[in-house]
């Protein structure tokens, strides 16, 4: 091992394997770029379905929606998933990347697909949305994009899985992998599956669209297609989850509740989580309800215990580190006195909550079979996705980028003042706007649509002034999102680009790069529950647990009770 | 040892369960339980369920079909365009159609009255989604799905296409009028 090729942080402690952050470096900038492209689209879209506003006209509107679900959801996902996965085993197993030269061919395809995709969108010929359903055509290059940027990230993922096999032979670590390498693991197998799923249709959609192919089923296109595209948020949420428990680590010294536990649910993701493609299909024709049911739920929701013990595990790993530093005060103290004025720390508690909250509860329930009768198509199904993909992972990775900006850039975060109210701003703004968005959809407002007053149609309807209500709430809220994001873009661009390096220990001088010094935590006799109340180690988040139970039982039951008023359908 | 390192026990499978995780996995899995067996009980005490009736189809094939039901019980036209009101009688067969950028015809049910309505798609995918009762299905080319559905309010409903077509989508509307029974 030569020392040349590993440098140490002087104040995380985490070596670096030169080639592999650079590689690090390049996947996140470019999916830095790829957030801006994407925000600029958001913008616009937002103010088209703000009602006032209706900015642009229909095709626009329809090719910016495009630019925004793709480079969002696809690109800027997973091009800061490879990253991480690099992150994950190169840096925290302390070991070589496999095959650095193959990893920038991974990097290069990647690129090149995004580029490739874009310019199809731009040219006004591939105005099909993310899902691309046919027999609606797009642009060849369209689906090419996507295949080849696809190679890529699966070349990622497998350079990951052979950096494991490498730590393990050449025995850089202890034992096991670390957790967050666990949900690393998790995501990229994950991945594999998610990408298999997308070349097993785009391939051949891909050829129909050259003419080589005369025909593709509409309904089994759907079935295939949502392997891919829901499996590719799934990945999303096993990179964030990780994120999560590492933002832990590194803020807290937190550890694991219970490495069994959490490595479980890591576990009841792999096997269960992909079945949630179905949520998309629960109103299609001809699929039986049982295979809706089973598939909808997880397999009787074992993926939603998982995320729920998620959602305990990680705060409760919180609260017995800082109770053990003596904030032991009532059931919150531990809560209050945590760091809420680094990013890091307040981005990631405010991912985890709006996930739990906002995004968890309203996926399940319009995966519901019947009460997605109420919520197929509407504006609802965006809500749900921006609270679960921008408040849960997009808000975590740029929580996590305040920790990488200073250890893997070796730069100070820039305009730290900024920084610290970045993700209240875009936390906050996002939450509004998907509740206005769930509101104006629970009122039947339709997603993927140009004009709720439907002018020019020949036949009218009118949506009551509360659907306008909610469509309004929604255009302010995500102004302050889209501010949020934009804070987000100043500060890691100006930071990584044009900030001042971090020298040594004693530049450390800003409020966000101090806070996230872990200390060793104490461990009071008897184990983690002596710092607790009855027995639990951690009684605040148990409450804060039983809160979200009660939030999630009320709303689901108000969602049958709404969907036994329509119509008798059977 | 925290998250980002390797367990420090290095048989961690047998570190025990803290009581707090134990009893919130106890409490998501029987809401899990409960959330899962709610759907086949819906099926079976609920009024409210997709049937999984669904044909094969062609648009030429669907299209003669709702062609002889338009023939058959036209009642009125509308709009500039000549739009076909239909009423068919009740317990029957209901054909409506969707397509670039219109649902076609116009229905006229009875409230209270059970009619078995097929819908498919000319071209490419649409979404139905009958405003304001709120009721949204996927509506795919060459399948034709057979909802069995009972008016059960009367007035004006309108379908609006949900699901992304092409330029004109948010001009895709149509129609089912619901008169009061005995009429």
């Amino acid at each position: 091992m030569s020392n040349e090729l590993f440098r140490t942080c002087p104040e995380s402690g985490l070596q670096f394997h030169r080639p592999a952050e650079r590689l690090m470096k390049a996947h996140a900038v470019v999916a830095v770029v790829i957030l801006l492209i994407g925000g600029i689209a958001a913008l616009l879209v937002t103010l088209t379905r703000w009602p006032a506003v209706h900015l642009l006209p229909a095709d626009r509107f329809y090719q910016l929606l495009t630019t925004h679900g793709v480079n969002m959801l696809i690109f800027w996902m997973i091009s800061f998933e490879i990253a991480i996965l690099y992150f994950c085993s190169s840096t925290l197993l302390k070991v070589r990347l496999a095959t650095p030269k193959l990893a920038w061919v991974g990097f290069t395809l990647m690129l090149a697909g995004i580029i490739i995709n874009n310019l199809a969108v731009a040219s006004g010929t591939a105005s099909v949305m993310m899902t691309s359903y046919v027999p609606m055509p797009a642009n060849p290059n369209f689906y090419l994009g996507l295949i080849l940027f696809a190679v890529g990230a699966l070349i990622g993922c497998f350079i990951f899985l052979a950096t494991l096999v490498i730590a393990k032979d050449e025995k850089t670590y202890e034992g096991s992998i670390p957790l967050v390498t666990f949900g690393a693991l998790t995501a990229c197998i994950i991945a594999v599956f998610t990408i298999a799923s997308g070349a097993i249709i785009l391939v051949p959609t891909w050829l129909w669209s050259l003419g080589y192919i005369n025909h593709i089923d509409a309904a089994m296109y759907r079935v295939v297609w949502w392997a891919l595209g829901h499996s590719s948020q799934q990945i999303n949420v096993a990179a964030h989850v990780s994120v999560w428990y590492a933002i832990a680590a590194i803020v807290f010294g937190a550890r694991p509740l219970s490495e069994k536990v959490s490595r479980t649910a890591f576990f009841l993701y792999i096997a269960f989580l992909q079945l949630a493609s179905a949520h998309h299909l629960l109103v299609d024709p001809g699929l039986s309800a049982e295979w809706k049911i089973f598939n909808t739920s997880y397999a009787m929701y074992l993926a939603v215990l998982a995320s729920m013990v998620h959602g305990l595990t990680v705060p409760g790993s919180i609260e017995v580190a800082q109770r053990a530093k003596g904030y032991t005060n009532g059931l919150f103290q531990w809560l209050r006195k945590a760091p809420w004025g680094n990013p890091i720390f307040s981005g990631m508690f405010i991912s985890l909550v709006g996930f739990g909250f906002l995004g968890g509860i309203s996926g399940v329930v319009m995966g519901t079979e019947q009460i997605n009768i109420i919520i197929h198509n509407t504006i609802y199904v965006p809500g749900h996705f921006h609270a679960t993909v921008v408040i849960g992972s997009t808000l975590a990775f740029m929580s996590l980028t305040y920790f990488l900006i200073p250890t893997l850039f070796r730069k100070q975060v820039a305009f730290p003042a900024i920084a610290r109210l970045q993700p209240y701003f875009f936390g906050i703004g996002m939450s509004v706007f998907a509740l206005a968005m769930m509101g104006a959809g629970t009122l039947g407002v339709e997603r993927r649509h140009w004009d709720m007053a439907f002018t020019g149609a020949p036949l009218g309807f009118e949506y009551p002034a509360s659907a306008y209500t909610m469509m309004g709430i929604m255009g302010l809220a995500g102004m302050v999102a889209i501010i949020g994001g934009a804070m987000y873009i100043l500060v890691t661009v100006v930071s990584v680009f044009f900030g001042k390096s971090v020298e040594s220990e004693s530049s450390y001088g800003t409020a966000t790069t101090r806070l996230m010094r872990a200390e060793p935590i104490f461990i009071p006799e008897g184990g983690h529950s002596a710092a607790g109340k009855w027995g639990f180690a951690a009684p605040g988040t148990f409450v804060l647990a039983m809160f979200f139970l009660v939030t999630f039982v009320l709303y689901y039951a108000v969602n049958w009770k709404y969907l036994a008023s329509v119509w008798p359908l059977s | 040892m925290s998250a980002i390192q390797p367990p420090a026990e290095l048989v961690w499978w047998k570190q025990p369960l803290d009581k707090v995780e134990g009893t919130w996995i106890g409490i998501a899995l029987v809401w899990s339980l409960i959330m899962f067996f709610m759907m086949p009980f819906w099926h079976v005490y609920g009024k409210q369920n997709l049937s999984s009736e669904a044909y094969r189809t062609t648009p030429q094939a669907y299209m003669a079909k709702t062609q002889a039901m338009v023939d058959q019980y036209t009642i009125r036209t509308e709009t500039s365009a000549q739009l076909p009101v239909v009423r068919p009688p009740p317990g029957s067969d209901v054909y409506l159609l969707g397509r670039l950028w219109q649902w076609w015809p116009l229905l006229e049910l009875e409230k209270g009255q059970t009619y078995r309505l097929h819908i498919s798609s000319m071209d490419w995918n649409h979404g139905f989604s009958l405003q304001p009762v709120n009721i949204n299905t996927q509506i795919i080319p060459g399948y034709e799905m057979v909802l069995t559905v009972t008016p059960d309010t009367s007035g004006e409903q309108t379908i609006i296409c949900n699901e992304f077509c092409g330029i004109g989508h948010h001009t895709m509307l149509g129609k089912i009028y619901v008169t009061e029974g005995g009429r």
